[in-house]
């Protein structure tokens, strides 16, 4: 996301930093190009005005001309500002759940903004993190089996579903939901409603009857990421009619330019409590006034990262791994593993999108050389058309078993070849990790390994621009199962040591 | 919905009269007698750019403007004509209705993002289709999103068209296939296939599009005939994006942008236009069977700028 921002304002600030001294023309010129980069960014005109003010006011006061980096200043304040226009540091906000049960939450927004997919996202979250006991209502009478919808979903995140009845409006559906609710012992009762748009005055009025009848101790609004400068006008419509509480941005992990997160959150002044990344269950991510400026900037999401890492990582497995590495055994099954792991983090893709430095054209360079999922499964394809023992001991693969695990996994024996190379080249640096003892081993597995939270995100744009160059980054390192500090970087998952191969692209990937 | 419709351009201007108002208020701030000078352009560039229109179609029209009138008195209503004929120029020659004439079956395909609107366009050309005479059948090919397989098949009942479906999950190629070969079989001579919403930058997904339509072809090699690109019309400029995206992968044939009934403006389809040059066959104004209109360029144009008729 803000992947077209990050390299407009990246080009900006690549001639502001390439001259040590900053003229006041200077200053003038950046201050258009963000101007300009936030309107092509879908960043609402009036925001953009007033955004524009608050960074030159502060440029002003913090007398950049003189700045010893000026650059870096100009990049610091806007940072800032974007930090301030998104809600400012500090935790993120969560829900308000408190009070007496049924806590009833509303969805509401324009047609096909995501409400149905979020409200089954929030269902899994609150029941899953929050151990409160949900139960999904859906009020949409309107659009064809959007009930069903709803109904399938709740079955796939396993939370409870208001039975359909057919021909009830709206308002009785709130209301018999609120009294299930209330009956049944449930905590939460999640409320979606039909799309509307903001000048419908029926539809309207009925969402604003909605919320009087039941109460809401949340009102979200669901908007999609990619919503042009028309954000503006329907935050704010809703805004009037509705007791909002907050925004959901959908559609995050589009290739849009998000300004619509910007816009909403300035016209409303409500917090953005959650970002939709993935048309999965699971995909809602807190959300981050920081994080998003800095990715907006271009320093990446490694927070997104960490934590995803962090999620993901099966403990036991990996403490499991870990015991068995230390031993210097890392067979072909183990990173079958890995590979598994990889994907559970979202793939390479998933991945990709959230290291710092990494814009969309170095995505599309990455996956033309083949650095994509498709590596990945096929990859595992190959450890898949081998025998147990194979796997355990692949020095026994010759010439005549080689042949068949090609043919097995519809690949070239040079193929099975490369992979395994690399597995041996990762089993060897494991074995010397291994040996070096902790930090090495136990930050591999674990997860997110120890001096993480120190990393400097400007490292890690090199570092990832390196990777992609060819070269062997230096200094930063991964979480998941990289290695320890102190060690080469890599990729999560992609194993630990240095998983560059001796052409310097990551372990895996076909030499070009 | 049994009320007698209102002629084309009072549901469009209707539709679009949000939009238009606030344009229109904003040119006329800005133009009520006045000086065309720099600032001025700047001031109406501006307004361009809030109405979605991108960054560079509202330079154009400035400099058209900017070109005859530079520095002369110009009034609100020269400024809303001279936006309109500026859209309308760009837009009339893709003006073109969705034409489904020529081989039998005639196989149209929907694609586009999640949530813009590509079930409930192709449940409205199915009735439309229906209500002329036509023989449609609908495959529901969305077969990942919970629920969408309903929906289609609620708009084949509305439609009285047959649908073809599989279980969720299933593949959506083989599905497309099937649908085409049951076309062929019962002479139906239209086949309208949904397709999952997917964001364009996800390359599994996209290949999975390339799958369906090289399976598509595969059975009639001159399919699919159309391939319909779904645009939400409060899409900002990452209409740009998706259309580069889809036309890559699926060879769009034309255009259809929803939910212009809203605040939103719909000025992405500029953007779009402008661009790729693509076809646009429709507007959609609303949820009902009814509210799919042929694109006009004029009227559209002339509703952006907030001109009457």
């Amino acid at each position: 996301m803000f992947d077209a921002l990050t390299e407009r304002l990246g080009g900006v600030f690549d001639k502001l930093t390439g001259r040590g001294v900053l003229s006041e023309k200077d200053v003038d010129a950046a201050l258009r190009e963000i101007r300009v980069a936030l309107l092509e960014a879908d960043v609402a005109l009036p925001v953009v005005k007033s955004a524009v003010n608050q960074i030159k006011e502060r440029a002003v006061g913090e007398d950049v001309i003189r700045a010893v980096a000026p650059g870096q200043q100009v990049v610091k304040i806007v940072h800032d500002a974007l930090v301030d226009l998104l809600g400012g540091e500090g935790e993120p906000e969560g829900l308000a759940l408190e009070g007496e049960p049924p806590v009833a939450i509303l969805m509401a927004g324009l047609q096909g903004s995501g409400k149905t997919t979020t409200s089954a996202k929030l269902a899994k979250r609150i029941s899953e993190r929050h151990k409160k006991k949900v139960l999904l209502a859906s009020l949409d009478t309107r659009r064809p089996a959007a009930m069903e919808q709803l109904q399938q979903l709740a079955g796939q995140v396993d939370v409870a579903f208001l039975p359909i009845v057919k021909g009830q409006k709206a308002v009785d559906i709130a209301k018999r939901a609120m009294t299930a609710g209330k009956l049944q012992g449930f905590d939460v009762v999640i409320l979606d409603t039909a799309g509307r748009t903001s000048i419908d005055e029926d539809m309207m009025s009925e969402a604003q009857a909605i919320a009087t009848a039941t109460r809401p101790r949340e009102t979200l609004l669901v908007a999609d990421a990619l919503t042009g400068q028309d954000a503006v006008e329907t935050a704010k419509r809703f805004h009037e009619r509705l007791p909002l509480t907050g925004l959901v941005l959908t559609r995050m992990d589009g290739d849009g330019r998000g300004g619509a997160a910007l816009s909403m959150r300035h016209v409303t002044g409500l917090p953005i409590k959650f970002l939709g990344v993935s048309e999965k269950p699971d995909g809602l991510d807190a959300f981050d006034a920081k994080r998003l400026a800095g990715r907006i900037l271009g320093r990446g999401d490694i927070v997104s990262l960490v934590e995803k890492a962090a999620q993901d990582v099966d403990e036991e497995k990996a403490a499991r791994m870990a015991k068995k590495m230390a031993k210097g055994k890392f067979d072909l099954e183990d990173l079958r593993e890995q590979f598994g792991q990889l994907k559970k983090m979202g793939g390479l893709g998933g991945i990709m999108g959230m290291l710092p430095g990494m814009n969309k054209k170095m995505q599309a360079q990455a996956s033309a050389a083949g650095m994509d999922d498709k590596m990945l499964t096929r990859q595992e394809a190959i450890i898949l058309s081998m025998t147990p023992q194979e796997r355990a001991k692949p020095e026994i693969l010759k010439a005549s078993r080689k042949k068949r695990i090609a043919a097995g996994s519809g690949v070239t024996v040079a193929d099975v070849n490369k992979l395994i190379k690399m597995h041996r080249q990762m089993a060897d640096m494991m074995k010397k990790a291994g040996k070096k003892g902790r930090g090495g081993l136990a930050g591999m597995m674990g997860g997110m390994p120890p001096g993480m939270a120190g990393m400097n995100p400007a490292d890690m744009g090199a570092a990832t621009q390196d990777l992609l160059g060819g070269k062997a980054p230096s200094g930063a390192s991964m979480p998941g199962l990289g290695s320890g500090n102190s060690k080469p970087a890599s990729l999560p998952g992609l194993g630990g040591g240095a998983p560059l191969g001796p052409d310097g692209l990551p372990i895996g990937l076909p030499k070009k | 919905m049994s009320e007698k419709k209102p002629g084309f351009f009072s549901r469009l201007a209707q539709g679009l009269a949000r939009s238009s108002n606030k344009l229109g208020e904003s040119v006329t701030a800005i133009f009520t007698k006045r000086k065309l000078d720099a600032a001025a352009l700047e001031e109406l560039e501006d307004a361009l750019i809030a109405a979605d229109l991108g960054a560079q179609t509202a330079m154009r029209v400035t400099d058209r403007l900017a070109k005859d009138r530079f520095d002369k008195e110009v009034t609100d209503e020269e400024v809303r004509e001279a936006l309109a004929d500026v859209v309308a120029e760009s837009l009339t020659p893709l003006e073109k209705p969705l034409d489904l004439g020529g081989e039998r079956p005639q196989v149209v395909v929907f694609v586009g993002v999640n949530g813009s609107g590509k079930t409930t366009t192709l449940g409205k050309i199915a009735v439309k289709l229906k209500r002329e005479g036509h023989n449609p059948i609908l495959a529901a090919g969305d077969t990942f999103r919970a629920a969408a397989i309903e929906q289609v098949s609620v708009w084949g009942e509305r439609a009285g068209a047959p649908v073809v479906k599989r279980e969720i999950g299933a593949d959506a190629a083989g599905l497309a296939f099937d649908a085409i070969e049951q076309a062929q079989r019962d002479s139906h001579d239209m086949v309208l296939i949904d397709t999952a919403g997917r964001l364009q930058n996800k390359a599994e997904l996209m290949d999975e599009l390339r799958k369906v339509i090289r399976v598509i072809k595969k059975k009639m090699p001159d399919a699919p005939h159309h391939v319909i690109l779904v645009l939400d019309g409060t899409v900002g400029s990452n209409a740009v994006s998706q259309a580069e995206a889809f036309l890559e992968a699926s060879d769009v044939t034309g255009v259809v942008m929803t939910k212009l009934d809203g605040t939103a403006k719909g000025g992405a389809l500029v953007q779009v236009a402008e661009k790729f040059r693509l076809p646009i066959h429709y507007i959609g104004i609303g949820e009902g069977e009814a509210d799919l209109q042929p694109f006009s360029a004029r009227d559209f144009s002339r509703a952006l700028a907030g001109l009457d008729g």
